[in-house]
């Protein structure tokens, strides 16, 4: 039995080597320039699956808005880039050169002010981290300080989707409007639309993931991690043991809302775009089928469950666009109905049993019998 | 902004914008009636609620195709069976789904939504698998079409007016059904105490079942109802779930009345500010404002202050 | 009652003229009682008398319409639920409130008084103290040998002593406890009385209870409430052969 809680055991840290291998190795080796973007793409999804896992899986906070945050990084990047690419010489033929070339088909004649920051990358990336913090911490505090949770806060960061659309696609000129901000050419003078610059990224991306994990982890082994699990199962048990449930509740939509804005800035920088296709109420509910589908009490089970429904998404969506959303649809009901602990639970229960049968077998270790009860434990029941 | 218009002419402005607001508001109360009963008084979360009143949307336009092809001479009148049908429909379809899914996540109502999520999303394929994916619209019965002069500068369309009517019947005849009938009593008498209720010989999951049932079918006639002023595709329903759940909540989730009161002043809102405003604008305004409320008051308008 | 100008003796908790109504239904209606350093106070009543809104209204749960709770001279109905808890008051819920998908060790961890802000849980080291201190408790309510496996697993009465465990170790000032003893087994009851007997001591406890052997063996006072007020208030024995007493609660 582990005495002292040391943020990830042995059972992590190869889980992590294996993630790493797959990632770092596995893919740049099998995969072309071309798959390997796509994986990227999927991989900015993660970052949204893993907050998830935190906030939703152990601190029972269903946000339908994480599209949000997603958008407010993915905004964020694409600004920068936009003011980059839209420079007095690259612009000379508009009306008005030097603004992003959507601004002067919509008749504005100078930048507006909430953009002049992002002519600064350090400013960007600041922003990037600190727009969606903001954001999620006004929501919180308004919501969980009123001791708002469950469907309400459900129903509200929905709403709270559907409006950021709108507002996106109504105001055209100073947003791109439903076409977002295209025609993304350099970071800081880094053209990255070329093959080599799309290989760097992906690496940059994963170590930005790989990262984010390792900080996950750290957080469900703390106590905050283990307070997350009380809150959700008994919020006053909790609240009436001295903690402040809403400051924890706070912390971690927060927290998930930054990881989220992280891979919406991963998102543009490797897409090349970024549209409100990617905010609203659609796209903001798959992120949490991603997360449940891969399990959603596991931050590594939320990276293969990103990756699952997205490769089969644009495989199916490519061949049987009908048979797509029959499918997700469907996957929606098994994963709450049969499979509530998605592919990390199939993994515990039939593939890791077998593995450590056979590996008994083989040698005479003793299987280490006190892995984390409590990482074990949590659990949902199948009904 | 009001330094154009004369006052005559605000006047009209208000009073057509107030009439379309009307025919806004009945078109909310009709759904998230439905809602109100379903989220209201059961606590489930039902994401597939607008694909409910597609379902009654399609009902109705396949009968006036039926009845425009073989039964020409009761055209006028196809509309009431179409009613009467989408209700059925609905209401059948929802039992089915109550008892093959709804049942087994009572106690986890975020699943449910889910899980619900997922329903809607196969009810929009099969949709358009069966109908195409193009908008479909009803013919109307010729006394249906125009519209009649109130003032020089005021009138008011006779579909309008229609569905306007036709929205207090069908309140008036959920509120008497569930503050009046045995069957109300029931439901009321379940979502209070569940297991008193099942104790005094109530059959808590029959009660479940109709409940959902009931709040499906009256989304089938909203459906239907909608069809007298809009055309009908697939993913038409996604459009409003938001609209209607923040209503619902917006009006206090357990009461009736505060889901009339929430209608009323959602739609009134927003169709006055559409007419200063751009749409998308206007739209968001209001629904950053019901937001903004109810994150000061997650209660709602109309609450009870209950023992706990 | 009019011992509003300030009481003589300094009380360890001071409910004055307290009220608290629910769309006009008054479930605690002008009630002022006083509880001493280390007493033990039960509070009964029939059902409905507003007994454990007291507790709600103590612990911040519910918020009072009108009077004062003074906490060693703090005014709680103006502290939020966890200044309440840090001030030296404790609550243990009618039905076992306990964090099913954690282990015993972790249940009692999360109430040991440390790391109780987010960045304190962030930073919170489980060190020897912890650790030494968790094990002293779960000796104490008899499951120290099941430390580590998951409290979903546990008996009733054993989930209440967890729970009890779980304020043990949060050391308050004042404890309050709702019906320890319901739903438990003759065995299991004999057991708890000794376990509160061990952990009484050195605090001020305020108990409701139906059990009247129980309430017997324990109080040092008791309280009788009836439709949110004071029906009579003294020794077990006074209370007793209150005629009052006698036929709204006792009778039957």
């Amino acid at each position: 039995m582990k005495t002292a809680p040391s943020f990830m055991d042995r059972k992590d840290l190869l889980a992590l080597a294996v993630l790493a291998a797959i990632l770092l190795i596995a893919f740049p080796v099998l995969l072309d320039g071309f798959r390997l973007n796509l994986v990227g793409k999927y991989l900015t999804y993660a970052f949204v699956a893993v907050g998830l896992v935190l906030c939703w899986g152990y601190g029972g906070i269903l946000s339908l808005g994480q599209g949000v945050f997603f958008a407010l990084g993915g905004y964020g990047m694409a600004m920068y880039l936009k003011l980059e690419a839209s420079s007095v010489e690259n612009t000379k033929i508009q009306s008005t050169p030097g603004i992003p070339d959507f601004m002067d088909w919509n008749q504005l004649t100078e930048l507006p002010w909430f953009w002049q920051p992002f002519h600064s990358l350090p400013l960007t990336i600041l922003l990037i981290l600190l727009v969606p913090a903001f954001f999620a911490f006004v929501i919180g505090s308004a919501m969980f300080k009123r001791r708002v949770s469950g469907v309400y806060f459900a129903i509200i960061t929905q709403a709270i989707a559907a409006i950021a659309t709108i507002l996106i696609i109504g105001q055209q000129g100073y947003t791109g409007g439903v076409n977002g901000i295209t025609d993304l050419r350099t970071l800081h003078g880094w053209d990255i639309r070329t093959d080599s610059a799309k290989f760097i990224l992906y690496f940059v991306n994963v170590a930005l993931l790989l990262a984010v994990v390792c900080f996950a982890m750290f957080v469900r082994d703390s106590k905050l991690g283990r307070i997350l699990v009380a809150m959700r199962e008994k919020e006053d048990r909790v609240r009436f043991s001295g903690y402040s449930v809403a400051n924890f509740q706070i912390f971690v939509f927060c927290l998930a809302g930054v990881f989220s804005a992280i891979g919406g800035a991963m998102f543009t920088l490797q897409v090349g775009f970024m549209s409100p296709s990617l905010v609203g109420i659609v796209p903001s509910i798959e992120m949490v089928i991603f997360t449940a589908v891969g399990g959603r009490l596991s931050i590594f089970g939320a990276i293969y469950g990103a990756l699952a429904v997205n490769f089969a998404k644009t495989s199916l969506s490519e061949s049987f666009p009908e048979l797509w959303l029959l499918g997700l649809g469907g996957l929606f009901i098994a994963v709450v109905l049969v499979f509530p602990n998605g592919l990390a639970g199939i993994w515990r229960d039939y593939v890791q049993p077998s593995i450590d049968r056979a590996f008994k077998l083989r040698s005479k270790d003793p299987a280490d019998p006190g892995h984390d009860v409590a990482k074990q434990a949590s659990t949902l029941p199948a009904e | 902004m009001f330094g154009d218009y004369s006052l005559g002419d605000l006047g009209a402005i208000f009073a057509m914008q107030g009439f379309a607001g009307l025919i806004l508001f009945s078109v909310y109360l009709l759904m998230a009636l439905g809602l109100a009963i379903i989220f209201g008084q059961m606590g489930v979360i039902n994401m597939a609620h607008g694909e409910f009143m597609i379902l009654g949307a399609y009902v109705t336009w396949l009968t006036s195709v039926f009845f425009s092809e073989h039964l020409p001479s009761l055209f006028g009148i196809y509309f009431f069976v179409a009613m009467a049908l989408a209700f059925c429909a609905s209401g059948a379809l929802g039992m089915l789904i109550e008892w093959t899914l709804i049942r087994r996540l009572y106690k986890r109502p975020l699943d449910t939504l889910l899980a619900t999520w997922g329903l809607s999303l196969i009810l929009q394929q099969t949709y358009r698998s069966v109908f195409g994916p193009r908008e479909v619209g009803v013919t109307l019965p010729d006394w249906m079409m125009g519209s009649l002069p109130v003032t020089d500068v005021i009138e008011v369309q006779i579909n309008g007016l229609f569905v306007m009517g036709l929205t207090v019947l069908i309140t008036t005849a959920v509120f008497i059904m569930i503050f009046r009938s045995r069957f109300g009593q029931q439901v009321r008498a379940v979502v209070q105490n569940r297991q008193m209720a099942g104790a005094v010989g109530i059959d808590t999951e029959k009660v479940d079942r109709l409940t959902f049932g009931l709040g499906c079918g009256i989304a089938g006639v909203a459906g239907s109802a909608f069809t007298m002023i809009g055309s009908t595709g697939p993913t038409a329903g996604q459009l409003y779930i938001v609209d209607t759940f923040l209503i619902v909540v917006f009006g206090g989730a357990a009461s009736l009345f505060g889901t009339i009161a929430s209608a009323f002043s959602i739609s009134q809102a927003q169709s006055t500010l559409e007419f200063f405003l751009s749409g998308s604008m206007a739209k968001v305004i209001t629904l950053l404002t019901v937001v903004g409320i109810l994150m000061l008051r997650p209660q709602g308008l109309f609450t009870l202050k209950v023992r706990r | 009652m009019t011992t509003i100008g300030t009481p003589a003796k300094d009380y360890l908790l001071a409910v004055e003229a307290l009220t608290v109504s629910f769309d006009g239904f008054k479930a605690v209606n002008d009630l002022s009682f006083y509880v001493d350093e280390n007493e033990i106070r039960v509070i009964i009543g029939p059902n409905g008398a507003g007994k454990t809104t007291v507790l709600d209204l103590i612990c911040g749960k519910t918020k009072a319409t009108n009077g004062s709770i003074r906490f060693r001279g703090a005014e709680l109905t103006k502290m939020s639920e966890s200044q309440i808890v840090l001030s030296g008051v404790g609550r243990k819920f009618q039905t076992p409130s306990i964090y099913d998908d954690l282990t015993i060790f972790e249940n009692l961890e999360i109430s040991y008084p440390k790391g109780r802000s987010v960045w304190g849980a962030l930073t919170f080291k489980r060190d020897q103290a912890v650790k030494d201190r968790v094990e002293e408790v779960a000796e104490i309510i008899f499951l120290k040998d099941k430390l580590h496996e998951r409290a979903a697993f546990l008996s009733h009465g054993q989930k209440q002593w967890l729970e009890i465990g779980m304020l043990l170790i949060q050391d308050p000032e004042l404890l309050m406890l709702d019906e320890p003893v319901a739903g438990m087994s003759v065995s299991e009851r004999v057991k708890t009385a000794e376990l509160l007997n061990t952990i009484i001591k050195n605090r001020s406890v305020l108990v409701i209870e139906h059990d009247m052997k129980f309430v017997e063996d324990i109080a040092h006072k008791v309280t009788v409430l009836h439709q949110g007020k004071i029906l009579s208030e003294g020794s077990m024995q006074k209370v007793k052969t209150d005629p009052k007493v006698v036929e709204v609660y006792l009778g039957h």
